[in-house]
């Protein structure tokens, strides 16, 4: 009975949240248009500039375009996390949150199927993007369409469960902003989405390090491998790492005794 | 033994430093509209996050339905009905897609529920509008919404924060009737946080919160009865008086 509660539970938050990207029309392509401006006009005019040597899992030299991909998948799975975030952050501000946490069901099994839910719209957006790539000529094995796909769940609950954390510690909307410009930037610009780590590492140490322990490095590699069939058991042990991490962190955060909202308080009278 | 709704027992909590409520006691019985009154900062609103389990109470005790709010949170939250000050339906989504949505967090099937929304959407007067965008209703159309969604899952006690607030005269007359008729008919237990005196009717319970603590609870009746002030206006004025920005 109790698990007949749980999967309906689940499957009304999943629910809820397709609805409410079906209705929101130019969320979608909203979230289209960044990874589609990146690949056809950022990519396109770093071709020339950036040679790229073969290295796993390319066999042959490969374009600009087909290199960046994978990152452009990481980017649309980072911001839907940060926006599956920041919709938190809201419905906590309105009220609707509240409506959530007051059901009778564990805390964090409700941030459990948030965050599948938000899950689910991230990788329908990232097959989107592929449908697109691929008119564009960036075409991986057909195999690879299917590889890619618990990869990018796992990559997707991994930084939404980032999100979610962030967003335990947030208790305005105004403040998020700033924490976006904290987190997304560096974590998209440090690590192996727009450049390889050898030809980081060509330019600064420092900056190779931070790459290749950034988990969004490591999801965007665990993308990069499966799209051509290939299996990154570094990339997967460090992403499944970081998503219990996190996980962990945001469930403690969203925690009624000890969380941070308890010691933000939330008292409108 | 008379059946408790709702119990708190020298209920404490603090901000940091700043205490928002101070040792607060009182009961809820079924079949009673108890009316919180108090004025903006006396902790109605930390009171209402402590009873839906928002945070957890360090000091006190909360108990719904002889369920232990803390020990005992998913028994003790399934009999509770909420409607918060704020709209908390989602505006993109019909009424029904609304409804639904709160049936299934609360495990009821997609037949059982939607026998359970025409029930209480009928009462509502609200039925041939399920179709709707919430978005496309006014203000007091929302709230017959949301306490139609509220009393879904058949709660034992209704939590109603500041629910009239902006809404006109006839829209909060009908609300403030319909709670009382389910009270009355159904036997709900009602806890009502408001600064509206005229929303009190005469056989309601209340409670005065004021700076955290309670000055004062029971039947309207015998607190008028035993003050010797005239309404419950005056019950306010005095008990809050210096207080008011």
């Amino acid at each position: 009975m109790r698990l007949l509660h749980y999967w309906r539970a689940t499957i009304g938050i999943v629910g809820r949240e397709l609805l409410r990207f079906l209705h929101q029309r130019e969320r979608f392509v909203s979230a289209l248009v960044r990874p589609l401006v990146w690949l056809f006009v950022f990519a396109a005019g770093f071709r020339a500039a950036l040679g790229i040597a073969i290295a796993p899992p390319y066999e042959t030299y490969i374009l600009y375009e087909v290199y960046i991909t994978p990152g452009l998948l990481g980017m649309i799975l980072l911001f839907n996390g940060m926006q599956s975030s920041l919709s938190m952050v809201y419905d906590r501000e309105m009220g609707s949150m509240r409506m959530l946490m007051v059901c009778p069901l564990p805390r964090w099994f409700l941030l459990c199927s948030k965050l599948i839910a938000g899950t689910a719209v991230g990788v329908l957006q990232s097959y989107a993007f592929l449908g697109i790539a691929w008119l564009y000529d960036i075409q991986a094995p057909l195999m690879g369409y299917v590889w890619i796909l618990p990869a990018l769940v796992l990559a997707g609950m991994m930084l939404g469960a980032l999100g979610l954390l962030l967003s335990s510690f947030i208790k305005q909307l105004e403040n998020f902003a700033g924490v976006m410009n904290f987190v997304i930037f560096p974590l998209f610009f440090m690590s192996t989405a727009l450049y390889p780590l050898w030809k980081i590492k060509e330019s600064s140490e420092i900056l190779h390090t931070l790459a290749q322990y950034n988990p969004f490095s490591q999801a965007v590699e665990l993308i990069r491998f499966a799209l051509y069939e290939q299996f990154n058991q570094q990339a997967l042990l460090f992403t499944v790492a970081a998503f219990l991490l996190f996980m962990g962190a945001a469930i403690l955060g969203y925690n009624p005794s000890k969380g941070m909202m308890v010691k933000k308080g939330g008292g409108g009278d | 033994m008379t059946e408790i709704a709702l119990a708190v027992e020298n209920l404490s909590f603090a901000y940091g430093a700043k205490k928002a409520l101070d040792a607060v006691s009182f009961k809820v019985q079924p079949g009673e509209c108890t009316i919180l009154l108090g004025p903006n900062g006396a902790g109605k609103s930390t009171l209402f996050s402590l009873i839906t389990r928002l945070y957890d109470a360090r000091e006190g005790r909360i108990e719904l339905c002889r369920f232990d709010l803390k020990k005992q949170s998913l028994q003790a939250l399934a009999r509770l009905g909420v409607v918060f000050q704020q709209t908390t339906l989602d505006p993109d989504l019909s009424v029904t897609q609304n409804l639904r949505y709160h049936a299934a967090l609360h495990g009821i099937g997609r037949k059982a529920a939607d026998k359970r929304i025409q029930e209480e959407l009928e009462r509502l007067a609200m039925f041939e509008r399920r179709g709707e965008k919430v978005r496309q209703l006014n203000g007091g159309h929302k709230r017959r919404v949301e306490i139609a969604r509220a009393l879904l899952h058949k709660p034992s006690l209704l939590l109603l924060d500041e629910p009239t607030v902006g809404l006109d005269m006839p829209s909060r007359q009908a609300i403030v009737s319909h709670v009382h008729d389910l009270v009355s008919q159904q036997n709900l237990a009602v806890l009502w946080a408001t600064h509206l005196i005229d929303e009190i009717a005469a056989d309601d319970s209340l409670i005065v919160l004021h700076k955290g603590q309670v000055k004062a609870s029971g039947k309207l009746s015998e607190i008028l009865q035993s003050t010797g002030w005239a309404d419950p206006g005056q019950v306010f004025q005095k008990l809050t008086q210096g207080s008011q920005a």
